[in-house]
C-alpha cells in the first residue's frame, strides 16, 4: 500500500547495521528516583536502575525477569525516553540516542514502540477504537483517511474483525481484545522493537496463550525483536531467546534461555527458578527459596545486593561489588562465586 | 486460528457497527433520571423567563407608587404584591432573576477558564511550575471564601463589575485546585504514555488525550458552584457591596425588604425564595450530571 510513495512517513525503516549489529544496545544506564525529605546531608534516592549493560540482537525476544520491583519497568520506561535516564547511552541499530547527532526521539519512538500491562489504563475512553490506533499515524503526517485505513488493517492482523471493532469504545472490549487492540497500537508506526511490559501478565490463562501466539506470528511478519518483560518465568521460557535476571536495579545474569533455565549460574537465578512450581510432584521441594523480602533500593547493600539473602554470602561480597563476568556461550553473571580470583572461599571448586 | 474466534463476533448476529458516542450515553443516563430531568427544567424556566423578562412582565419595575406600598400577594394588578417603594414584585423578580443569573454564572465562568488553565497547566507540566502555581492557590484558599469576596469587594469598591471580579477571584482556588487533581491523575495513566511514546507533543496530547477526559469534572465541579456564587452574590448586593438599588437583584431586594419582614413576610420572603429554589437545582442538577458523566474505564 505505501510502496507507491518513497518517502511515506509510515515505511518500515531500513535496517543500518546488517545482522552482526545489536539492534540495541545500552551502557551503564542509571535512574535514581528522588525521594522526599533528606534536609540535611545528601537527598535519598531511590536505585531504581543502577548502572545496567545488556544488548538486544536483531530478530531476537529478549526476556527480562525479577521480582517486582527490581526495575524491570523503570528500564522499559527509560528505554522509551517516557523517563529521562541520569546517565548512561541508548545504542539503536549503530545510532545514538538523545544525543545531538544522533537519532531525535521523535525518530526513536517510530522505532521503537510499548505495549503497557494495564489493557484499561493504556486505551483513552473517550476515543474509539479506530481513532486510538488512527493516533499515532497522525501524528507522523498520515491524513485522517489513510491512518483510519491503517488501523483497519492492523485490527486485521491482531486478529479482529474491523467492521466490528473500529467504531466502538475500549469499555465495550474485553481484557484480551484490548490487549490486541494495544499491540495493533504499537505496531501502528512499523517499528523495529516492540518492548512488551507484562503486555500478558493480567490475561486469562487461555487469552494469555492466544496472544502469545499471536506475538509470535506478529514477530515474524512484521520482523520484529521484542524486549519481553515479565514475571512469569514459564511465559518467558516459552517466549524468549535470551534471558535477562535483574535483581534490586542490577543485571545479576543474562544468557541464552536453555543455558539459564538450564544451569543457572547467579544464586539469585537459581533461587528464583527453584520458586517454580514444577509439573513433576516428585521434583517439588518443601524448601524455602528465599527469605524475606528484597531490600530497599533505597539504601541497597554494599558490595553485591544479594548478599544479604544469598546462602554463598561470604565477606568478600559486603566488600566487592561483582562485575558481570563471562561464563562462556554467551552466559554472564555478576557474582564472585564464579571469579577464581575473587577471593570467594567456595569461588574455587564453584568455577 | 482459534484466536480470531474466539474475538470476533458470531456472523449470524448483527452487531451495530457505530456504539453511540459518549456524548449519546450522557444524555440517555440523563433522561432516566428525574430528580435531574426537574430540575434542569426549572432551571431552563427561571434562565428564559429571566432572557424575557421585558416581554413577561406585567409592569414595569422601577415605576413606584407612594400609595400602593407593601401589598399583599394576590392583590389585582400586583399577582405577587408590591415592595417597600411600591413598586411591582412579580415584575420586580422576573428582571431581578438577569443581574442574580449573570452573578452567578459569569464568576464560575471566568474562574473556570483561569482556574482550569492554571490547573492544568499545573497539573500536566508538574514540577516546579506546579509547585509556584498551586501554592499561590492555597494562600487563597487560606481565607474563606465569604471573606475574600467581601473583602475584595470592599477595597474595589461597589458595583457590578467589581462584584463579578471579587467572585472570580474567590473561585478561582477551587477550580484551579480540582483541575490541577484530574489532570495529575489522567496524566498518570498509560494512554497518555502511550501518546507520548508515539512521538506526539504536549499540545495535541492536551487537546486529544488530556482534555476530553479532564473537562467532565471540571465542568461538573463548577456548574455545582453557580448556586455558592447566586447565595454569594446575592450576600454582596445585601451588604451593599455588589448592585446598587435601584436595581432589581434577589440578593439586594431581599435587603430592602427586610424591614418590612413584620408587615408583609411573605412578599419580603419571595427573592430568597427564589435564590434557594435557584441554588438547590444547580446543585441537584450538577450531582445527576456527575452521575451521568461518570466514565466506564
Amino acid at each position: 500500500m505505501s510502496a507507491f510513495h518513497p518517502v511515506h512517513p509510515l515505511d518500515p525503516v531500513p535496517d543500518l547495521g546488517g545482522p552482526r549489529q545489536p539492534l540495541l544496545s545500552v551502557e551503564n544506564l542509571t535512574k535514581h528516583f528522588p525521594l522526599r525529605g533528606g534536609f540535611l546531608g545528601p537527598k535519598p534516592v531511590a536505585r531504581a536502575v543502577d548502572g545496567i549493560s545488556f544488548s538486544v540482537a536483531k530478530g531476537e525476544t529478549l526476556g527480562v525477569v525479577g521480582e517486582s520491583g527490581c526495575g524491570k519497568s523503570t528500564t522499559a520506561r527509560l528505554l522509551m525516553r517516557l523517563i529521562e535516564p541520569d546517565s548512561g547511552s541508548v545504542t539503536f541499530d549503530g545510532e545514538a540516542v538523545g544525543t545531538r547527532t544522533g537519532l531525535s526521539l521523535r525518530d526513536l519512538r517510530r522505532r521503537m514502540q510499548m505495549v503497557f500491562q494495564d489493557s484499561y489504563a493504556s486505551l483513552n475512553p473517550r476515543l474509539t477504537i479506530a481513532d486510538s490506533l488512527a493516533f499515532a499515524p497522525m501524528v507522523h503526517g498520515v491524513s485522517r483517511r489513510e491512518a483510519t485505513e491503517v488501523a483497519g488493517d492492523l485490527l486485521g492482523r491482531v486478529g479482529l474483525d474491523p467492521a466490528s471493532f473500529l467504531r466502538r469504545y475500549p469499555h465495550e472490549l474485553s481484557g484480551g481484545q484490548r490487549q490486541r487492540v494495544n499491540i495493533a497500537r504499537a505496531l501502528a508506526l512499523h517499528p523495529r522493537l516492540v518492548i512488551l511490559d507484562e503486555a500478558v501478565s493480567a490475561l486469562d490463562k487461555s487469552v494469555e496463550a492466544q496472544v502469545l501466539n499471536l506475538l509470535v506470528e506478529l514477530k515474524n511478519q512484521f520482523d520484529l525483536t521484542y524486549i519481553f518483560i515479565s514475571h512469569d518465568l514459564n511465559v518467558v521460557h516459552y517466549i524468549a531467546d535470551r534471558v535477562l535476571v535483574m535483581y534490586l536495579g542490577k543485571v545479576a545474569e543474562v544468557g541464552p534461555v536453555e543455558a539459564i533455565y538450564g544451569r543457572p549460574a547467579h544464586p539469585y537465578t537459581r533461587a528464583l527458578f527453584s520458586a517454580r512450581l514444577s509439573m513433576d510432584p516428585d521434583l517439588r521441594t518443601m524448601a524455602v527459596p528465599l527469605q524475606g523480602d528484597p531490600p530497599n533500593p533505597i539504601n541497597p547493600p554494599s558490595g553485591c545486593r544479594f548478599r544479604t539473602r544469598c546462602p554463598h554470602a561470604a565477606p568478600v561480597c559486603a566488600a566487592v561489588e561483582p562485575a558481570l563476568l563471562d561464563l562462556g556461550g554467551g552466559q554472564a553473571a555478576a557474582c564472585h562465586l564464579h571469579d577464581p580470583q575473587s577471593g570467594h572461599p567456595e569461588a574455587a571448586h564453584a568455577a | 486460528m482459534d484466536a480470531t474466534a474466539a474475538s470476533s463476533p458470531a456472523p449470524a448476529r448483527p452487531r451495530p457497527v457505530r456504539s453511540p458516542g459518549y456524548w449519546t450515553m450522557v444524555g440517555r443516563r440523563l433522561r432516566r433520571d428525574p430528580v435531574t430531568m426537574a430540575c434542569l427544567a426549572v432551571l431552563l424556566l427561571i434562565v428564559l423567563s429571566a432572557v424575557f423578562a421585558d416581554l413577561l412582565a406585567p409592569a414595569d419595575p422601577y415605576k413606584a407608587s407612594m400609595i400602593r406600598r407593601l401589598r399583599p400577594i394576590g392583590t389585582p394588578n400586583y399577582p405577587l404584591g408590591s415592595d417597600e417603594l411600591g413598586r411591582d414584585m412579580l415584575s420586580r423578580l422576573l428582571h431581578g432573576g438577569r443581574m442574580s443569573l449573570v452573578m452567578g454564572i459569569l464568576p464560575v465562568l471566568n474562574a473556570l477558564i483561569i482556574g482550569g488553565l492554571l490547573g492544568i497547566a499545573a497539573g500536566f507540566f508538574g514540577g516546579r511550575l506546579n509547585m509556584a502555581i498551586m501554592r499561590t492557590i492555597d494562600v487563597l484558599y487560606a481565607f474563606p471564601s465569604v471573606l475574600l469576596a467581601v473583602a475584595i469587594s470592599g477595597a474595589l469598591g461597589s458595583g457590578l463589575t467589581n462584584a463579578i471580579v471579587a467572585l472570580t477571584i474567590v473561585f478561582i482556588p477551587p477550580l484551579a485546585r480540582i483541575a490541577e487533581t484530574v489532570t495529575t491523575q489522567v496524566r498518570g495513566m498509560d494512554f497518555v504514555d502511550a501518546a507520548r511514546a508515539s512521538g506526539a507533543g504536549s499540545l495535541t496530547i492536551i487537546r486529544v488525550h488530556l482534555l476530553p477526559n479532564v473537562l467532565g469534572p471540571i465542568f461538573v465541579y463548577a456548574s455545582g458552584l453557580v448556586s455558592v456564587c447566586i447565595i454569594l452574590a446575592s450576600g454582596l448586593s445585601f451588604l451593599g457591596l455588589g448592585v446598587e438599588p435601584p436595581q432589581a437583584e434577589w440578593g439586594l431586594m431581599l435587603n430592602t425588604l427586610r424591614q418590612a419582614i413584620y408587615v408583609q413576610p411573605w412578599v419580603a420572603v419571595l427573592p430568597g425564595l427564589l435564590i434557594f429554589v435557584t441554588s438547590i437545582c444547580c446543585n441537584l442538577a450538577s450531582d445527576g450530571l456527575r452521575t451521568a458523566m461518570e466514565v466506564k474505564l
